[in-house]
């Protein structure tokens, strides 16, 4: 009975990393490239 | 392939899919975690500990498919000269570094209830480690040389020599005693019951777009820093003195 809500604690370790990681990954490069975009749009125009 | 080297057929092909890539590849990890996580039932030997495979196995395919994605476009670079190969190389280098990290991270967790232990020093996670580290070694390189503006084909070259270590994790379960269980999936043969190898497909399409998706993004923003810059120094030479 001990065993069950230790390995849970162990998988949803496991899922946080995985999706955080995931997550923060996919934000920073779309945030990266809008801003890498803008700047290359900006230096046009001027 | 060639005709792909021109960067503005490139961004037209790459403009409409980044976004679909990232958003479809959220939706559909979510509905394999989900899936994971309150559909699939335990595992008559590990548990409920059985569920962190829809993680780590796909972080651990793309860590080393993320290496794979390198050393190709290297060997384009430094054959065919493809203007879009380092860039594309350059690119995948950050997802396969996260991906790998979580490959490891996800694995110690599992390791913990299932081995007794967080980390062992066998050949599997020895060899993941040293992937990591390559991973780091080459995001340095690459960028020290895009800065001086030197030749990126030293880059390209430790790409492709770094490729070395791809296989050696793979037979690393065969060659050397190990905790890490035996290869469960080879080409057209698996030892995973259908139960979890159909949400474990899933969450690794799920887990490949968003890497995709990150590609693109990343090349489409050294491609925009790239041009930024040549603008710059177009502008620098034409002022007057």
């Amino acid at each position: 009975m001990r065993e069950e809500p230790d390995q849970w604690g162990f998988v949803l370790a496991a899922y946080a990393v995985a999706v955080l990681g995931t997550l923060l990954l996919a934000a920073w490069s779309w945030l990266a490239m809008r801003a890498a975009e803008r700047r290359r749009e900006g230096g046009r125009r001027s | 392939m060639h005709a792909y080297a021109n960067p503005a057929r490139f961004l037209r092909i790459a403009r409409p899919l980044t976004a679909p890539l990232l958003l479809g590849g959220l939706l559909l990890t979510a509905l394999a975690l989900a899936w994971g996580l309150f559909v699939v039932p335990p595992d008559r030997l590990m548990g409920e500990t059985v569920r962190i495979l829809f993680v780590h196995v796909p972080a651990a395919w793309l860590g080393m498919g993320g290496w794979m994605a390198i050393a190709i476009a290297s060997l384009v670079e430094l054959v065919w000269r493809h203007p879009l190969a380092t860039i594309a190389a350059r690119a995948a280098a950050l997802p396969g570094a996260v991906f790998t990290a979580i490959c490891l991270a996800t694995g110690s967790i599992w390791g913990r209830p299932t081995w007794g232990t967080w980390w062992v020093w066998d050949g599997r996670l020895t060899s993941m480690l040293v992937l990591l580290f390559l991973y780091f070694g080459y995001i340095a390189l690459a960028q020290a040389l895009a800065r001086e503006g030197s030749s990126t084909r030293i880059a390209a070259i430790f790409g492709l020599v770094g490729a070395v270590n791809v296989p050696i994790i793979n037979r690393s379960v065969v060659w050397w005693n190990s905790l890490h269980q035996p290869p469960s999936i080879t080409l057209g043969q698996s030892a995973i019951d259908t139960v979890f190898l159909v949400p474990l497909l899933v969450a690794t399409l799920g887990f490949s777009l968003i890497f995709g998706g990150v590609v693109l993004a990343r090349m489409r923003t050294l491609l925009a820093e790239v041009q930024a810059e040549a603008r710059l120094r177009r502008r620098a030479l034409e002022a007057p003195v």
